[in-house]
């Protein structure tokens, strides 16, 4: 009797999911919770596990096939058992595949659906989309063709006006506004290909990325500004404690744990920092966790330590190796990837000293940690050489203006230049 | 008010006019003793004689020049074209000279004419008697062109054509004859030239059109009702003038406008109205304009199928009509 496994949903807003790898084929013997097959989706890539244990009898949808959730994409033969349609056990999610948590809303179709129509909007759409600030491209079209009809941005902008009206009773939760800011979006300049050029396909980690980026560069203020700070004490402290700290803890005592320190200590001191913007209001976040981007061979993901404020540098420091080693191999879960309320990035980790980061919206700011490189420095009146690393900071301006910004940026430094040899790490 | 065809509400109305006003003087091939080849003139001669209900040579272009030379003195003449087919003759008298005397006379001498003509297919009439003419006036300034879609408006338009001191032609669609039927108010009424009539609201999708597709449309619109389709009819009645206004007001609020007409697709009123939405109404459109009209073969033809496949019937409307919806 054979039993047929279902495309799982790895996450609430995603629709539909990609083979990436079958890892069995058929006539393979499979456990109960064995891999079965890879699936990619916008949020997340995750094995799933056989629902049964058997032999594969049927592959019904082939590696790099997007299908929607709940489409059948296996039988495997159970020994007298009967057949029967199960959803698989919980699928263990296995590689983030976004820079960010925010639910994506542009909607999916399925490979194998019409969509010649959608991104050709209509005058009206244009019109309407442009007057009512919404971006038809995060529509899902009921048009023939998946386009996005008039209506579409009528019932939308409609929902847009009045999302308290459906709002329970008791408490009252503050609608999410889509960012108005977007009008109209500019196509970008067409690549020159060349004969010996060769075209390579984007993944979804690079669509996501590259839609994140854009969405965030068009539509939030970017301001930004830098900090010297002298971290001669931080180093020293370092320097002094990594050994025992590596033998006592297991993990590496790195520099991100001081920062995302400081960070949270300037974060508290300048609130808004730590808050969203929501269109006609500021979202003031009250929970703080710190997004730490991190490289992967598979591209920028930034897994989220939550209640960063919580934790000493000991937790921080365990918190993010324990993230970023689960990013490059492929490990972490969505709630990894959710709840960022502001990010630390540490680009010193690849050489640079100053860098423009891109806010992470709708979060307000992103700092970065360049290299710690000794320079000659005037201390007093006269000339030391000290370790320096320089602070930069994106941050939206339609939230902050430039001297909270500051008194943000001032605040990591004077924390980061107050360690020194005997800080305590606990 | 009274129940009448399409053909009696044209009839009685003529009666009314011609008892109103004693300048108002019909004339045309067997409009007299036979009371036309459609019986839409039968007794009219008998009630005011033969000086006011005139039998008239089987000749067009004499008919036509006739009718302006006793406007211009002083008559209002309401000649009759037995089928719109054989109008051309007397295109030269009409363009040429009715259409411009006004103009030229710098207002001194006008033209109240109103030529009727049965016109439109669909009735074995094959080649000769079946065609839809419309476009080739409504091209020239200095006409206006009308035509109704429902016993009612045919009443109102023809008293209204009459009252006009400019030459109108009223074109009559044989099938709408004795097909249409509806209330007619005894008393005189005059419906505005150049103002479209809006049969139907709906939400989904525009049609518009003028004449006997207006009862098709309706009849569509009743079909995809069902389906969750909600459709716009806006009966133009006057295909010159324009009203302008009406048909971007239905352009705007659905967004989808289907042009319907049973004369050919190059060159007809749908292309006039579809450039005039174009013009003005660009930025409300959610859907190309569509145009559904007779094909651009040369005339009607006789084979019943051919026909059919010429005609532009509910059916094709509907489907249209839904597949714009969808769009």
């Amino acid at each position: 009797m054979a039993q047929t496994v279902l495309m799982p949903q790895l996450g609430e807003s995603v629709t539909e999911g990609t083979i990436g790898q079958w890892l069995k084929k058929v006539g393979d013997a499979v456990d109960k919770y064995e891999s079965l097959l890879e699936v990619l989706t916008d949020k997340v890539n995750a094995e799933v596990p056989a629902p049964v244990a058997g032999t594969i009898a049927k592959i019904l949808v082939e590696n790099g096939q997007t299908v929607p959730i709940g489409t059948p994409i296996c039988e495997i033969e159970v020994q007298g058992g009967q057949t029967e349609t199960a959803p698989v056990a919980d699928a263990e999610p296995v590689q983030a595949d976004e820079p960010q948590s925010q639910p994506s809303k542009s909607p999916t179709v399925a490979a194998e659906t019409d969509d010649g129509q959608r991104g050709r909007y209509s005058p009206a759409v244009r019109r309407l989309a442009h007057e009512r600030g919404i971006d038809p491209a995060l529509l899902t079209g009921t048009g023939a063709g998946g386009r996005v009809t008039r209506d579409d941005v009528l019932s939308a902008s409609d929902a847009h006006e009045k999302p308290t009206a459906t709002v329970a009773a008791p408490t009252p939760k503050p609608a999410a506004h889509e960012s108005t800011a977007v009008a109209a979006m500019v196509p970008g300049a067409p690549a020159v290909i060349d004969e010996e050029d060769t075209l390579q396909p984007l993944n979804n980690v690079r669509k996501v990325i590259a839609e994140r980026m854009v969405r965030s560069k068009q539509t939030v203020p970017h301001a930004w500004l830098m900090v010297e700070v002298d971290v001669t004490g931080l180093v020293a402290l370092r320097t002094k404690l990594k050994e025992e700290f590596k033998a006592r803890e297991g993990v590496s005592l790195t520099f991100m744990p001081f920062m995302i320190r400081a960070v949270v200590s300037a974060l508290r001191t300048v609130p808004s920092m730590n808050a969203q913007w929501n269109g006609d209001s500021i979202v003031m976040k009250k929970r703080i966790n710190v997004g730490m981007a991190a490289a992967t061979d598979r591209g920028l993901i930034v897994p989220v330590i939550k209640d960063a404020d919580q934790k000493n540098i000991v937790g921080l420091a365990k918190a993010s190796q324990d993230l970023v080693k689960r990013a490059r191999n492929g490990r972490l879960t969505m709630d990894d990837l959710s709840g960022g309320t502001f990010t630390v990035d540490n680009t010193g980790a690849v050489g640079t000293v100053l860098t423009y980061p891109v806010i992470n919206a709708p979060e307000v700011g992103i700092v970065t940690m360049e290299s710690i490189v000794k320079r000659p420095v005037v201390v007093g009146d006269m000339i030391a050489i000290r370790s320096m690393v320089n602070v930069c900071l994106s941050f939206d301006h339609r939230v902050v203006d430039g001297a909270e910004a500051g008194q943000f940026v001032t605040t990591i430094k004077t924390e980061l230049e107050a360690i020194t040899q005997e800080t305590s790490i606990y | 008010m009274a129940v009448m065809t399409y053909l009696e509400a044209i009839r009685e109305t003529l009666r009314q006019e011609l008892r109103r006003d004693d300048r108002i003087i019909v004339y045309g091939e067997d409009v007299g003793v036979r009371g036309g080849v459609f019986r839409v003139t039968e007794g009219l001669q008998a009630e005011f004689g033969e000086q006011r209900v005139i039998d008239s040579p089987l000749a067009e272009a004499a008919i036509i020049g006739t009718a302006i030379g006793a406007a211009v003195n002083g008559l209002r003449p309401v000649p009759e074209i037995q089928f719109s087919d054989f109008i051309f003759p007397a295109i030269n008298q009409i363009v040429q000279e009715a259409a411009r005397i006004r103009y030229r006379s710098n207002g001194t001498f006008g033209v109240p004419m109103v030529i009727r003509a049965p016109f439109g297919g669909g009735v074995h009439g094959a080649l000769y008697h079946s065609q839809s003419v419309e476009a080739f006036f409504a091209h020239v300034p200095g006409l206006k062109v009308v035509i109704p879609s429902t016993p009612y408006d045919a009443k109102g338009l023809l008293a209204a054509a009459i009252q006009d001191e400019d030459p109108v032609l009223y074109f009559e669609h044989k099938a709408a004859y004795r097909s249409l039927k509806g209330d007619v108010p005894d008393e005189r009424y005059l419906i505005p030239i150049g103002k479209a009539d809006l049969k139907r609201p709906g939400k989904h999708v525009s049609i518009i059109t003028y004449g006997l597709m207006v009862s098709y449309a309706l009849k569509a619109a009743e079909t995809l009702d069902k389906e969750g389709i909600s459709v716009e009819i806006l009966d133009l009645r006057s295909i010159r003038p324009l009203d302008v206004e009406a048909i971007l007001d239905t352009a705007k609020k659905t967004g989808k406008v289907l042009m319907v007409h049973e004369d050919n697709l190059t060159g007809g009123i749908g292309g006039e109205v579809s450039a005039l939405i174009a013009e003005h109404a660009l930025f409300y459109l959610d859907a190309p304009i569509v145009r559904l009209a007779g094909p651009d073969v040369p005339a009607m033809p006789y084979s019943p199928p051919l026909e059919h496949a010429f005609m532009v019937t509910p059916e094709k409307i509907t489907e249209a009509a839904r597949k714009l919806a969808k769009f």
